[in-house]
């Protein structure tokens, strides 16, 4: 039974396979990285324009909700597709890892933009009241106040962007994306190759815990607030 | 530098408006705290007495009237202006406010950086601070690390990084258990002493202001109800709410329908050291029953009161009324529904 499940593993598919794993952190990493820029600057920008903000700007807040919203609602399967025409002028093509990247990236920067509103509201509002207290201005607040407040807070939601993303970047799989989910769905949808579905699907498992793993240690590393 | 005023306030009003309603938070408030003063601030919750602590840094920016510090008028100064400001009056809190992620050390170096304090000098600032309010050894945890006292400690350090002419303290000591508040009263005394910066503070317990302060003022329903030396309130509370905060239990005695006149004695801080009602007791031959005695310690003299039954033969409480009229001390009649 062993044997006959490893018919399938000649050599060009466990480099295709190992070719899959590369794509896959290449498209992660990248759009992870791209959406905080774009993300957390935005998560920061709603947190102070917000009508409770330290820099009231409700029509900017409120046109930026819109967008965050609208692009948090649009299925990532529907967004990749809408998206195409742009991709390709972008990337010059509409498949393959790169192209999927800008993708994930629109779909990730507004869930990325809300994880960041959250961990920085959690801040606690005393802390910020003694800053403004000493004289520091908003930007202070921000950056020397919220911020490293929240950096637990924000690790923690790099951890779930970064497994989300994954979760999408096998869905981009059914656009010829490249990598482990493209695998799953050549191999184990089209042909219904079952040994290669199963193994692509138990590697990205297992990156998905690693990467759980390292974000939960990071974020207890740099959390200061419950020292024994 | 005595009686030179440090904060004054003038007819200040603080209105919240929410979606369909206004809420008078503070009512034509007039304040004059000295230099060098203790000054405590006293009312129930939901008094206002924190709103108008804030005032005194403009954390909240009043509705109408002048705040001045330092001779400044708050209002008058732009966004960069009262930052700086904000550098001359400490602030701290009951729930100390400390940032978490940063180390004892970073906490007490925040106002300096802000400040613009060079690194050395901030340095050579946390030694002193940390000296200061006893917490050498810390230097280099967090604050999730310290306990309550320790944590408010660090807390008075930062307020007086910038060395502050004016310390404000936002019930401070109100989420500490007695012993640990008697600690940090004795800090912000010392403080107040050695380094002359004055010290407002706000609470709703009178113990606090018996330990500390010298001036009070009562804050109540929106208003300053009364205020002076802490001495002079206790001994004559005139107005209802003043009497209710120095005496809680002392109108609501029962008296049980027992015949005798009833009386309250007010020391006033000359003759409580002397047994006057012994002497009394003596001086009469007749014994009375004591309902209920307060007296307190207040800068080094004491104050209080006591609710005595006289006898019930007339003439013996006369004699009595007559005595006590040449002691010093102020002497009124109760009755039950008092």
């Amino acid at each position: 039974m062993i044997e006959n499940f490893l018919v399938p593993f000649n050599e060009t598919v466990i480099k295709m396979i190992g070719w899959g794993i590369l794509e896959t952190f290449y498209m992660v990493i990248g759009s992870t990285v791209l959406a905080y820029v774009i993300g957390l600057p935005t998560g920061m920008l709603l947190i102070m324009t917000d009508r409770k903000g330290m820099h009231p700007m409700p029509k900017l807040n409120g046109a930026l909700n819109f967008v965050v919203n609208i692009l948090r609602s649009v299925p990532f399967l529907i967004l990749f597709i809408i998206l195409m025409p742009t991709i390709r002028i972008i990337v010059g093509k509409a498949y393959g890892p790169t192209a999927a990247m800008v993708a994930l990236l629109i779909a990730a920067a507004p869930f990325v933009a809300r994880l960041v509103e959250q961990s920085l509201q959690e801040v606690d509002g005393g802390v910020i009241e003694a800053a403004f207290s000493m004289g520091a201005s908003p930007g202070t607040v921000l950056w020397k106040v919220m911020l490293p407040e929240a950096l637990p807070s924000l690790v923690n939601g790099c951890t779930i962007a970064s497994t989300t993303i994954l979760g999408y970047s096998a869905m981009a799989g059914f656009m010829a994306s490249g990598g482990l989910g493209d695998i799953a769905v050549k191999y184990g949808y089209n042909r219904w190759i079952f040994p290669v579905l199963v193994v692509s699907v138990i590697l990205l498992v297992i990156i998905v815990q690693i990467m759980q793993e390292v974000g939960n240690r990071l974020t207890k590393r740099v959390d200061k607030r419950n020292i024994g | 530098m005595e009686n030179q005023p440090i904060i004054e306030i003038r007819g200040l009003d603080k209105i919240y408006k929410t979606k369909n309603a206004e809420v008078q938070a503070l009512r034509d408030i007039n304040l004059t705290i000295d230099k060098g003063e203790i000054y405590g601030i006293i009312g129930l919750s939901g008094a206002g007495k924190s709103t108008l602590v804030r005032c005194m840094n403009f954390l909240e920016r009043p509705t109408a009237g002048h705040v001045f510090v330092d001779g400044v008028d708050l209002g008058t100064l732009n966004t960069r202006e009262l930052g700086k400001a904000r550098q001359n009056i400490g602030m701290i809190f009951q729930q100390f406010n400390l940032m978490m992620q940063r180390t004892v050390e970073k906490n007490i170096c925040f106002p300096m950086e802000i400040a613009g304090v060079d690194k050395a000098s901030q340095k050579k600032r946390v030694d002193e601070l940390l000296e200061i309010v006893d917490l050498s050894d810390k230097r280099d945890v967090y604050p999730s690390q310290l306990s309550g006292g320790q944590k408010q400690r660090v807390a008075i350090a930062r307020a007086l990084a910038t060395s502050p002419s004016v310390l404000l303290c936002d019930e401070a000591t109100s989420a500490l258990d007695p012993k640990t508040t008697r600690a940090i009263l004795t800090l912000l005394k010392d403080i107040n002493r050695k380094l002359g910066i004055t010290i407002v503070i706000i609470t709703h317990e009178m113990s606090v202001i018996e330990e500390v302060c010298s001036q009070v003022a009562i804050i109540d329903n929106s208003q300053i109800a009364e205020s002076g030396r802490v001495a002079e309130i206790f001994a004559h509370p005139k107005t209802a709410s003043a009497q209710r905060l120095v005496n809680p239990e002392g109108n609501k005695i029962d008296f049980g329908g027992r015949p005798g006149k009833s009386i309250r004695i007010v020391f006033d801080g000359n003759s409580s050291y002397e047994p006057v009602i012994g002497s009394m007791v003596l001086h009469c031959k007749a014994p009375v029953n004591i309902m209920f005695a307060d007296t307190k310690n207040i800068e080094g003299r004491a104050y209080g009161q006591m609710i005595i039954q006289l006898p019930e033969d007339e003439s013996t409480a006369g004699k009595m009324l007559e005595y006590l009229s040449g002691q010093n001390v102020s002497v009124e009649e109760v009755s039950a529904d008092d």
